[in-house]
């Protein structure tokens, strides 16, 4: 059951995610990658990562993708897309290196099944039992990777300022 | 499980990474950088069934880069648009000799 629902999510997750290369307008684009990351977020739930799977949902789908679509409504992109795709010369150097790069990852990830989720999955498993779904995260983010932590709320304070001087109209 | 979302996750990086290269608008730019972040996400989500609960903490920090990214990507991209009317990065050209 668990493997079938996998199997769906991921198949999803791919057609949408060529949607979003392919698609004419920006639109279409961000929409295509909204199913995307909704089904990114079902496989999430998949393999045990319950609050990832809500956070994923709540500021990919919600607030980064909503950024998108106000800066592609705010630019007013919906039309005038001829040029968009690149062809030629450049769409076979594209496909090559493409080609090249999906080829390794073939061979590494298409031979024989590796890891399996043995003590992982089971110290996850112990960790949600114990202290639920939010806590099994909050416990070793809060206390192993406390620095982490701070510095990242660092980082989104100097992009919150960033965003607002790069962003601003000058006026002179 | 874990070896199909290996798949997974190549496959979706994979698909990113031709759009990159692929598109001109710079939105549908970074719309694929998004892409690869996720992928990225997966593979995380995918070891920590292996390794412990490490690659869920590190999925937290790569979606707040992906945040922090996104917001002045996008400040800057409007930035450029005042100057070029266009996202067209093929236009570009101030730096190119």
């Amino acid at each position: 059951m668990v493997t079938v629902l996998f199997y769906i999510f991921a198949s999803i997750a791919v057609v949408a995610s060529l949607g979003v290369v392919v698609a004419r307008n920006p639109v279409g684009s961000l929409l295509f990658m909204t199913v995307a990351l909704f089904s990114i977020s079902g496989t999430f739930v998949l393999m045990e990562a319950h609050f990832l799977a809500a956070i994923q949902v709540i500021v990919y789908a919600g607030a980064i993708m909503v950024l998108f679509l106000f800066v592609i409504m705010l630019l007013n992109l919906g039309h005038d897309l001829g040029q968009d795709l690149r062809w030629g010369l450049y769409s076979v150097v594209a496909a090559a290196v493409v080609g090249g790069m999906g080829g390794l990852l073939a061979l590494q990830f298409g031979g024989a099944v590796g890891a399996t989720a043995t003590a992982g999955a089971a110290q996850i498993q112990a960790a949600l039992a114990e202290h639920g779904a939010v806590g099994a995260i909050a416990r070793p983010l809060y206390t192993t990777y406390v620095v982490p932590f701070e510095i990242t709320g660092i980082l989104l304070l100097v992009a919150i300022v960033g965003a607002v001087v790069l962003a601003k109209r000058h006026v002179s | 499980m874990t070896h199909e979302a290996l798949v997974l996750s190549a496959t979706l990086f994979v698909i990113g990474t031709f759009g990159v290269l692929v598109r001109r608008n710079a939105i549908i730019m970074f719309l694929c950088i998004e892409l690869q972040l996720n992928a990225v996400n997966v593979a995380f989500v995918a070891f920590s069934n292996v390794f412990g609960i490490d690659g869920q903490i590190f999925v937290f920090f790569v979606m707040t880069v992906a945040a922090a990214e996104a917001a002045v990507g996008l400040a800057i991209i409007i930035s450029i648009f005042r100057h070029y009317e266009t996202v067209d990065v093929g236009r570009f050209n101030l730096l190119k000799w």
